[in-house]
């Protein structure tokens, strides 16, 4: 259980960073908080050639408001991000969903970024990217570009950014008025990736001006992790849903078609069917807690 | 590579190989045995040390990248030879441990914890310890330990 031999880097800015990448072009892999990439060292189930350390890169950590846009840096560990004010006020999905990934030990470490290009299919944060249609930035040879989330994820552990490229920065919308939120996953063991995990966020409005609590759902995102190759998008169960007054028995028919229409795979953690059950449970109990917290939240943030 | 780690309070500087984890380094580079290695994949929580102060895992951090940094082990809780930290002692008194192989890596997670969370419910103390496994106790006299050290100060 220990690592074979490798060549390791600690560059300090990001132009190095991209030299180094284009001089060791495959042979290098990326080390951001290193909580699933050192664990794939010591088993040997992957044995790079260079190991270019991200941690002490200047300018990738830290979050920020710009406008309607939560920036965080993609170097931030995730305890950072959970016990944020900033990020509790303005994305509080990310704030309810980040406390679900790993231990204590592994939050200390972990980073929002590494999470994300880990890509791994059952990992909490590339469904809530890809509920909140956020986007990532990347930097590499040819400057700085913008991925959204629906670009980013390729398959299992597989993204859309290029050997060259490094992720920098992850952007997520501000939580809209009158809108809730929800993120509940099912695991075999506390801490434990999940079996099946949703994030949800439901906005609503008046139906009419002079009765105040007759709703009808303006908006709603759907995403889940752990039911295919990537981030699953809700989309019939969304559309079945918007422009409609919410009800107990409207969530159950979208989480119902939800159930019907996506294609889980079986393997050591759980049967397709358990995963179908979970996702249809989940995905009804996670558009209720966001109902109500759309209710609950009036106008404003 | 050189690496210059504060570790306890002193100071080491080593020629390591990059690939050399943090808890190897730590064992048989500064005969620092007080951590323990179980799982070497991040699961057990047998190896956890403070970096900066906060609870890591040690088995999936290389040395090389604690250039600078300033780690606490389990033998840097206490002063002196043969003192407890009221931890330890309050793990001690509450028969928190049996054969004592996952202790260290209970105290390294539940000191800064204990710091932070003075005074944690029982349900807040056992998420808190949910990263570290132990296969003598069951967690039910580890869960009173930590209440005992809370209750007579937060374990500080």
């Amino acid at each position: 259980m220990k690592p074979a031999p490798f060549d390791y880097y600690a560059p300090a800015t990001m132009g190095e960073v991209l030299a180094l990448l284009r001089e060791h072009g495959d042979a290098a892999k990326l080390l951001a908080g290193g909580q699933s990439l050192v664990p794939m060292l010591n088993m040997r189930l992957a044995r790079p050639g260079v190991l270019i350390d991200l941690n002490r890169v200047a300018g990738l950590t830290g979050i920020r408001q710009e406008g309607d846009t939560l920036v965080i840096g993609a170097m931030t560990r995730h305890a950072e991000v959970e016990r944020s004010e900033l990020v509790a006020r303005l994305q509080p999905l990310l704030t309810e969903a980040i406390a679900q990934v790993g231990h204590i030990q592994i939050r200390n470490r972990g980073t929002i970024g590494g999470s994300l290009v880990h890509a791994d299919p059952s990992a909490e944060l590339p469904a809530v990217l890809a509920a909140l249609g956020g986007s990532v930035r990347v930097a590499g040879p040819a400057g700085v570009r913008e991925v959204a989330a629906e670009d980013l994820f390729l398959m299992f552990f597989t993204t859309s950014l290029q050997p060259d490229e490094v992720l920098t920065e992850v952007r997520l919308p501000v939580l809209p008025a009158r809108t809730g939120w929800a993120f509940e996953e099912v695991a075999r063991r506390h801490g434990d990736f999940a079996i099946v995990g949703v994030a949800v966020t439901l906005t609503v409005a008046d139906q009419r001006a002079t009765k105040a609590d007759d709703l009808v759902i303006t908006g709603c995102r759907i995403a889940l992790t752990g039911v295919g190759m990537t981030p699953v998008r809700a989309a019939a169960a969304e559309a079945l849903l918007v422009g409609r007054p919410p009800s107990q028995a409207m969530l159950a028919e979208a989480a119902a078609a939800f159930r019907a229409e996506i294609e889980p795979d079986t393997d050591i953690h759980a049967t397709a069917d358990f995963r179908r059950h979970l996702a249809g449970v989940l995905t009804e109990r996670a558009l209720g807690r966001a109902l109500q917290r759309a209710a609950e939240r009036g106008g404003g943030r | 590579m050189k690496v210059t780690v504060a570790v306890n309070g002193t100071y080491y500087t080593r020629e390591v190989e990059p690939r050399l984890l943090l808890s190897d380094f730590l064992r048989h580079e500064l005969g620092l045995t007080g951590t323990h290695v179980g799982c070497e994949h991040g699961v057990c929580g047998a190896c956890t040390v403070l970096v900066d102060g906060q609870a890591v895992r040690s088995c999936l951090t290389f040395a090389v990248q604690m250039d600078g940094a300033a780690v606490t082990t389990v033998e840097g809780l206490t002063p002196a030879e043969g003192e407890l930290h009221p931890l330890q002692e309050a793990f001690r008194e509450a028969h928190g441990l049996q054969c004592g192989f996952c202790t260290a890596g209970f105290l390294m997670t539940l000191v800064p914890y204990l710091a932070e969370h003075p005074n944690p419910s029982e349900a807040e103390i056992r998420e808190a310890l949910s990263g570290n496994i132990c296969r003598c106790t069951g967690y039910q006299n580890i869960v009173k330990a930590v209440q005992l050290a809370a209750a007579k100060g937060g374990g500080r």
